[in-house]
């Protein structure tokens, strides 16, 4: 491994006409579970209200680099920014060239900011709707109970479900699970939302119901990385799609370049198998 | 038998929904009704014995059953339980929380208590706590090796009573401990994470999330560690702490030499104290179960559409393009 958090290699190949600032700044990540190598030396920039989509096969590894972003998976090796801001350890190295973990109450502040969806919803199941949505930003943010209730109403009548609020979660079919889950990521404001296949544990009628939701936020400006096998999502929505396999990112690019003239021979393969 | 199963024109419909339910007739099970008589016969046999057998003395067992003493031994014996649980219980759940934590040096310190707690015989537990005060007959802050800035006799601060408690208490929270352990693993990992994903603290994920869930699985067996305490406190005599139930009806039948009776005494009361506890627990169990068991109402209406949206919720068993758990 040559690319150390010291000497980050440039960040992507790509960029837009006009570049907004970058939210996400992931650098030469590497991640190895022993001696599996699941991430290779990953670069990915997401810029303000931009949408990236990441796709690739099973065991592509984009849900660990997803997971790397709000550091539910520490990177073997390279650095991830947020706003220009290193995540998870202090901003320089050490004298002796190690890096300074930050304490586990300032990890948890950087990853308040960013919301994230899993691929099965993960709601609170003793919690209502409601109460699910208003647990962060209470617990964390220390808000007010009827102003964070307030906050939680308008965010699930905003996802469709002001009539579920005091529903439990085994009471929601799956996608208004899933809605509920986007609506208790929205009610801690995060800066970005990082989408980790958050329709791929849904029976397929319920799959447009989340996807209505993800454009709405898309369309809202909201800067979002989604993993999902839905091309034609990120066809409509995607301003840059990535394409990783075994922990390489291959390909990336506008809509039109990787899904709908793909370079490699492995994207080709890949895109008739889920087309 | 066929033609009378067909729909008969003469029954009218059951309802307008043009269909007319299936009219059955239940099998046959002879076993129960042979196993009715087996039991009804030995159960009478059962009272007849209960009732005539002169050494069981129902007289007596009247007399004694709204015994003063007998009253506040049920008093301390409850006290002695509910006391001894709730240590238990706040002992455990540190242990617990201790055993699953990052730091070694926590973990072998809760692996240590739970050890030897629960490797030594309660009785035995007891014993030594009603020792206690000869053993460490003053407890001393200060300085290690250095000077006393404060001194207490043991023998003021621990009287029976609480020894009988501490050693109750402290015997129970290390079985807890394990069963407050795995009913903390048995949470989904995805719930701390998302917790974490929001930006929670561990404490907050813990105390707001994990343990409320853990609650449903802890509850069940934690009614049980509560009844089995309850007939443990009989032993407190060890300590030696002898205002319980066990004992006042010992003392009872000791002075009017007819054990029989008494023991009656004691054993209806344990059972019924028991009756209550298990009413105590029901509610319990409803409570941390709610969200889970989808039959327990949360609001009156829209039942059927509830239904429809839980029928719907079936997530799909094989997912096209699954993940490699890593």
């Amino acid at each position: 491994m040559t690319q150390t958090p010291e000497n980050p290699v440039p960040g992507t190949d790509w960029t837009p006409a006009a570049p907004p600032r970058p939210v996400i700044e992931v650098e030469a990540v590497h991640k190895s579970f022993g001696d599996l190598h699941v991430l290779r030396a990953c670069d990915l920039t997401v810029r303000a209200g931009e949408v990236a989509v990441l796709v690739g096969p099973s065991g592509s590894g984009k849900s660990t680099l997803l997971r790397c972003i709000n550091q539910l998976e520490e990177p073997t090796a390279g650095r991830v920014l947020i706003d220009g801001e290193v995540q998870g350890f202090q901003p320089d190295p050490l004298p002796d060239g190690r890096w300074q973990k930050l304490p586990s109450a300032q990890i948890a502040a950087q990853r308040s900011r960013i919301g994230m969806v899993f691929q099965r919803f993960h709601l609170f199941p003793h919690l209502t709707a409601l109460a699910n949505v208003m647990e962060a930003p209470v617990q964390v943010r220390g808000l007010a109970k009827a102003e964070a209730e307030q906050k939680a109403r308008a965010l699930l009548e905003r996802v469709g479900l002001a009539d579920r609020a005091d529903h439990y979660p085994a009471e929601l079919s799956g996608g208004q699970q899933q809605r509920v889950a986007i609506a208790r990521a929205l009610a801690m404001d995060p800066e970005l939302m990082l989408f980790d296949e958050p329709t791929s544990a849904l029976d397929p009628e319920l799959v447009s119901e989340v996807l209505a939701v993800l454009k709405d936020l898309a369309a809202d400006g909201m800067t979002m990385v989604v993993v999902t096998h839905e091309m034609g999502f990120a066809r409509e929505v995607a301003d840059q799609v990535v394409f990783m396999d075994e922990g390489r990112i291959l390909e990336r690019g506008t809509p039109e370049q990787v899904v709908d003239h793909p370079g490699s021979d492995r994207l080709k393969g890949f895109l008739a198998s889920v087309l | 038998m066929s033609i009378t199963q067909t729909p008969v024109p003469s029954e009218p419909p059951s309802t307008t929904q043009g269909f007319m339910p299936i009219r059955a007739k239940a099998a046959s099970r002879p076993g129960t009704w042979i196993s009715a008589v087996v039991v009804a016969v030995l159960a009478l046999g059962l009272l007849w014995f209960l009732v005539t057998n002169p050494v069981l003395a129902w007289g007596t067992v009247a007399t004694y059953l709204l015994d003063v003493k007998v009253i506040q031994g049920v008093g301390w014996t409850l006290l002695l339980t509910a006391a001894s649980m709730v240590l238990g219980t706040a002992v455990a759940l540190t242990a617990a929380i201790m055993r699953r934590s990052e730091n070694p040096v926590l973990r072998g310190v809760s692996w240590a208590y739970i050890f030897v707690f629960r490797g030594i015989p309660v009785y035995t537990q007891l014993v030594f706590w009603g020792l206690f005060t000869v053993i460490v007959p003053k407890i001393v802050i200060g300085v290690p090796f250095g000077p006393e800035l404060l001194s207490f006799s043991t023998r003021d601060l621990l009287t029976a009573f609480w020894a009988a408690v501490i050693g109750l208490g402290l015997n129970e929270g290390a079985y807890l401990a394990e069963i407050i352990r795995s009913g903390l693993n048995s949470v989904d990992r995805g719930q701390s994470e998302a917790s974490k994903a929001l930006g929670m603290s561990d404490g907050t994920i813990l105390r707001r999330i994990i343990v409320p869930q853990a609650m449903r699985v802890i509850v069940p067996p934690l009614g049980n560690e509560t009844i089995g305490m309850l007939k443990t406190t009989s032993l407190v005599l060890a300590v030696p702490f002898t205002l319980d139930l066990t004992f006042a009806t010992n003392g009872i039948a000791n002075k009017l030499f007819t054990p029989i009776p008494l023991l009656i005494v004691a054993a209806l009361w344990y059972l019924a104290i028991t009756s209550v506890l298990m009413v105590g627990q029901y509610y319990l169990e409803k409570y941390f179960g709610r969200g889970f068991d989808a039959r327990t109402p949360t609001t009156g209406r829209g039942g059927r559409s509830r239904q429809a949206a839980v029928n719907r919720a079936g997530t799909t068993p094989n997912d096209p393009l699954p993940e490699v758990e890593l």
